[in-house]
């Protein structure tokens, strides 16, 4: 496909990679944000293209894994409901509770669907007027302006029976969160260029001032993670730190402005709590009281108490790019994709799924 | 999750600015979009498509600079690789 196939060239991947090699004097430890980066890096083997002195870990950058268990208990109660339509991205019906998922609660009877946009599941309230359908609106500042429209349309025509169970955060406070932990041992940052596609870079410029850390907008396919690993390594050998864009086919520095726009008129600012990480201030969106309404916390607000998860899963370990999945003694034994333990190994793009579907063979030879 | 895919406009089905909307063809697949959030693409742009949605669009000026610039990476090793012969 025209814009994929020329950025995936494996002869133009080999000289990029050398590239690296050979303006690489000294290690640094780099961070790549977002889920489906860390999904390209294990699949194609862009890790281990890379000279040994760059270590690549792999960031919190995956709604699913990051949406903390009171919230997934909520989700539970509410599709749970007799009267209830829940509908949602096919990523998060296998994501543990305290003990179950919706994927039980829909062999129980409930009525759980999958669907590919926000508007697919608007469309089923306009189409059933007798059920409560909820949409569970999960994802970072790429998927806001899709649940923004969702609602503001819902709103507009007037629509009662539609509503929305919100787990949207937000990336930039969550690099501070990384950049403030005493265990941070980050030298360099790829942004997530969909996420920036839509919110923009300015928010990062400060960031990168600040803990004097290089931050490059990146993109997906492996010649744009090459090449924003090439220019992240550049930066750090020249010893500046700025943020740079390697996706510049999508990314604009002031981001999508039609859709900022809507994203500040539907949604406000929360602090918010992230699974494994914790409470991240100012780091979420919820509905503002405008839209309260359509707030499906407000409309069924029962469930969704637990703050405890007891588990072994060190998925708040990974998220932080602390520890490496296959350094967790339950990784392929105890904890499966068909048995997760955590959210990490649910979501295709939990880092620990990746390692888990593309790396285990070698893992189980004695190497990773 | 943040997965998203660029397509080319080939229809522009509704007009209103809310609920603006096109058909776009990924490789073989076409698709109903909405296009709201690109309020200057017509027929025939490349946009980014996320949930159903275009979030950009694909400038392609830019596609071809950054294929360009790994062209460049790659004369420069080839360079190197002569000077060190």
């Amino acid at each position: 496909m025209k814009y994929i196939d020329e950025y995936r060239d494996p002869v133009a991947a080999e000289c990029c990679a050398a590239a690296i090699a050979r303006i690489t004097r000294r290690p640094w430890t780099i961070m790549e944000i977002c889920g489906g980066q860390t999904h390209a890096i294990v699949k194609f083997g862009i890790d281990r293209l890379l000279p040994d002195r760059i270590t690549l870990v792999h960031g919190p950058g995956c709604p699913v894994c990051v949406t903390p268990v009171e919230k997934i208990e909520r989700a539970l109660a509410i599709a749970s409901r007799p009267e209830v339509t829940f509908c949602s991205f096919g990523d998060m019906l296998r994501v543990p509770g305290v003990n179950t998922d919706l994927q039980s609660v829909r062999a129980r009877g409930g009525d759980v669907r999958v669907v590919y946009s926000p508007l697919d599941a608007l469309r089923l309230a306009e189409e059933n007027p007798e059920r409560e359908v909820v949409f569970f609106a999960v994802g970072f500042e790429t998927t806001a302006p899709a649940n923004a429209m969702a609602v503001h349309q819902a709103k507009g025509r007037g629509l009662a029976n539609f509503t929305l169970l919100v787990s949207q955060v937000l990336v930039p406070p969550a690099i501070a969160a990384l950049l403030n932990d005493p265990e941070c041992r980050l030298d360099g940052f790829l942004a997530a260029g969909h996420v920036c596609t839509v919110a923009g870079y300015d928010e990062y410029e400060p960031l990168a001032e600040r803990h004097h850390v290089p931050m490059v907008v990146t993109g997906f396919e492996p010649l744009d993670i090459l090449q924003g690993i090439y220019m992240c390594v550049r930066q750090l050998e020249e010893g500046r730190a700025v943020v740079e864009n390697q996706y510049r086919r999508s990314v604009r520095r002031e981001g999508n402005q039609p859709a900022r726009r809507l994203i500040h008129e539907v949604f406000e600012v929360v602090d918010r709590r992230w699974r494994g990480v914790g409470v991240i201030p100012a780091s979420g969106l919820a509905l503002r009281p405008a839209y309260r309404d359509f707030d499906a916390e407000v409309r069924f607000p029962d469930g969704g108490d637990v703050t405890e998860e007891a588990s072994e899963c060190i998925s708040g370990r990974i998220l932080r790019g602390v520890t490496k999945p296959h350094d967790c003694p339950a990784f392929g034994t105890r904890c499966t994709p068909e048995h997760p333990l955590g959210a990490t190994m649910v979501s295709s793009e939990g880092a620990c799924a990746a390692y888990y579907r593309y790396r285990r063979p070698l893992a189980a030879q004695g190497g990773v | 999750m943040c997965l998203a895919v660029p397509g080319e406009i080939i229809e522009i089905t509704d007009r209103d600015p809310l609920t603006r909307s096109g058909r776009v063809r990924f490789g073989g697949i076409i698709k109903e979009v909405n296009l709201a959030y690109v309020p200057e693409a017509k027929v025939g742009d490349w946009v980014i498509v996320h949930v159903g949605f275009a979030i950009s669009m694909l400038n392609e000026a830019e596609a071809e600079r950054t294929l360009e610039y790994l062209a460049q990476i790659e004369a420069f090793n080839e360079l190197e690789d002569d000077t060190l012969v």
